[in-house]
């Protein structure tokens, strides 16, 4: 059997919790285009700027609503966040007047070859 | 008689005699004067590296341009050995008689080198004096007179031959440092170069002038001059030869001695072999530490153990086949489980654990001892006139509070032949003088020094044979591998040569030295 990898797009859509003053998401991000992109865990492509979620917290938001370590964030809203900084891209995160947001992020994901599957 | 230098047979340790000395005479004497502890040691009392000083030349000679009556004179000595001074058996006797009749011709050898070189150089020195002044006496009234000019040409003559004495002196009137197997190629030369040049100056001299009587004063004294000018470039010459080629650093000579893997290395010029192995050995005194047979006998009764548990027999008939014999020990000893490694490591832990015990032990009492001795001020000498000690009562007085840590501990580090009790009196009244502090005195007890420290009778290395495949006096080159015994060990060199270096530069603009910042941060939202 073989493994192809291809990704794939998904919209995932984020209420924010409120704690005290702050509106928290319940992940983080790494990346940007000030950033070094070689020390990325987890893009395939080592020159790839984007922005990346790093960690999510445990029953927050985000894992709530299927976000998962490793995805690839697209656009927030509407806006684009392929080639952003850091700050900006917490910054879009973050504003302060939206409660809801809502991202397009890739995944990459393995899967077996669909012939194995068939032959088993 | 040199042969026996290059093909080295393996005799007994004994018999290295190819020579002859009258020096074995003067070691008998010194035989005598000092007296040996009598611990089974084989050591040597025979000619050493450093040769007596030789006589100084004939006193009004000292302008010989090229000829040293010092060191690495052409004799073609070999190796010379003695006898042990404990006993002395029949082939001994034998050799010993044979010495005798050898050493005269030795000798002989030598002081006639030294006179030819001398009277050569005497000659040469003379000889612009002889060219000027045989006109003079032989038809002064036909010479043409010459005034001015010719008394400048005597003054240049003078001064040129003061340089010439000075520079000779300087550079070649030194004690010879030791004895070379060879003669010293190019110092033959450059002697044979000057006695031909001199000859064919006194040639045309012979014909051209004096037969002639030719009236040409100026010339006369000219060619004179042109001589002495020749001389001087003939001493740069000797000068560029015999000292300055060889400093440049052009090998890298591995120096490892064959009982305990001790190795260092040096760098060298071009040199001969001969003179190689005189740097080699210079070096060996000063750079190794002192060879200790005590320090060899773990390893060796561990060989024989080994091989002892093991007995071939030949059940095939009379038939002797040895390598076949060596072959099945071997395999058999390979095969066989023994635990000598471990042995051999709980030996090596447990001696290190006396060896520092018995040295922090030593160490404390050093300085315990150390803390009796005051130095007294100038002013405190009225005020206790009876207790004040030289230093040599101080170091007795304090000698025996340590003395037993100090013994133990040479005991356990198998030094105690190197060290007798007046040499430690000595060294501590020195270190007392000197205002040593306890770990300074230490410091020669403690590690074992190189073999210059140690007193002559505990060198186990004094007389030296040279082994080479290649004649010693030709040059280094790479991959040259020779040989230094001596009777209880020897020191092997491996010469190779120093590579060749490519260096190329690349400019760096000071103001290129820029940067940037590579983060990745992580920000949790």
């Amino acid at each position: 059997s073989y493994f192809i990898s291809f990704s794939f797009q998904q919209r995932i859509e984020i209420h924010k919790l409120r704690q005290g003053d702050n509106l928290i998401l319940g992940f983080s991000i790494g990346g940007g285009i000030d950033q070094d992109p070689t020390q990325n865990p987890f893009s395939e492509d080592k020159t790839d700027k984007g922005i990346y979620v790093t960690r999510v917290t445990e029953g927050g938001p985000a894992e709530v609503a299927g976000l998962q370590i490793g995805d690839k964030i697209m656009q927030v809203n509407g806006w684009d966040m392929t080639m952003v900084t850091h700050d900006q891209a917490r910054k879009r995160l973050t504003k302060r007047n939206e409660e809801v947001v809502r991202l397009l992020v890739t995944r990459q994901s393995l899967q077996k070859a669909v012939q194995q599957s068939m032959m088993s | 008689m040199s042969a026996a230098m290059d093909t080295e047979s393996t005799y007994s340790g004994y018999s290295h005699y190819s020579g002859h000395s009258k020096k074995a005479h003067r070691q008998g004497r010194d035989r005598h004067k000092s007296p040996r502890s009598k611990d089974g040691s084989r050591s040597e009392k025979s000619v050493t590296i450093q040769t007596p000083p030789a006589e100084p030349l004939l006193g009004n000679d000292a302008s010989r341009t090229e000829e040293g009556q010092d060191d690495n004179w052409g004799e073609t000595t070999t190796a010379i050995t003695g006898t042990s001074e404990h006993s002395i058996s029949q082939e001994d006797i034998a050799r010993i008689s044979k010495d005798l009749e050898d050493s005269v011709g030795l000798d002989c050898k030598r002081y006639l080198g030294l006179t030819v070189a001398a009277v050569l150089g005497l000659l040469v020195f003379l000889t612009p004096i002889a060219f000027i002044l045989l006109p003079q006496i032989l038809w002064r009234d036909d010479l043409e007179p010459c005034g001015t000019v010719c008394e400048g040409l005597f003054i240049s003559v003078a001064f040129k031959l003061l340089i010439l004495l000075i520079g000779t002196w300087a550079l070649f009137f030194r004690q010879p440092k030791a004895d070379l197997p060879r003669v010293f190629v190019f110092r033959a030369i450059l002697l044979v170069l000057i006695f031909l040049f001199v000859f064919s100056y006194w040639l045309f001299y012979g014909v051209r002038i004096l037969d002639s009587k030719d009236t040409n004063y100026q010339g006369i004294v000219q060619y004179a001059v042109s001589l002495v000018d020749a001389l001087l470039f003939i001493h740069y010459l000797a000068i560029v030869l015999l000292e300055l080629r060889q400093l440049q650093p052009m090998f890298t000579v591995k120096v490892v001695r064959s009982t305990d893997g001790e190795s260092r290395y040096y760098s060298l010029g071009h040199l001969s072999i001969q003179r190689a192995a005189l740097v080699v050995l210079e070096n060996y005194y000063r750079d190794f530490t002192v060879y200790n047979p005590a320090l060899l006998t773990a390893s060796k009764s561990r060989a024989a153990k080994h091989m002892a548990g093991l007995k071939v027999y030949n059940v095939d008939g009379p038939g002797n086949n040895p390598s076949g014999q060596s072959r099945a020990m071997i395999a058999a000893a390979a095969r066989r489980r023994d635990s000598s490694h471990n042995e051999l490591y709980y030996e090596e832990a447990d001696h290190e654990r006396r060896v520092k015990k018995r040295r922090a032990r030593l160490v404390v009492a050093v300085e315990e001892a150390f803390t009796h001795i005051k130095r007294l001020q100038a002013e405190e000498q009225q005020k206790a006139p009876g207790e004040m000690m030289d230093p040599r009562e101080a170091a007795q007085a304090i000698f025996p509070s340590m003395a037993r840590a100090l013994q133990k501990y040479l005991r356990t580090t198998r030094q105690q032949q190197y060290h007798s009790m007046e040499s430690i009196l000595q060294h501590l009244s020195f270190c007392i003088t000197n205002n040593m502090t306890p770990k300074a005195f230490l410091e020669r007890y403690l590690n074992p020094g190189p073999t210059l420290q140690y007193d002559r009778d505990r060198w186990f290395s004094k007389q030296w044979t040279l082994v080479s495949e290649e004649a010693v006096t030709s040059g280094l080159q790479d991959g040259i591998v020779f040989v230094l015994k001596c009777l209880d060990f020897s020191l092997v060199v491996n010469v190779k040569k120093i590579p060749f270096i490519k260096l190329s530069e690349e400019f760096i603009d000071p103001k290129s030295h820029k940067f940037v910042l590579r983060l990745q941060s992580e920000t949790s939202v």
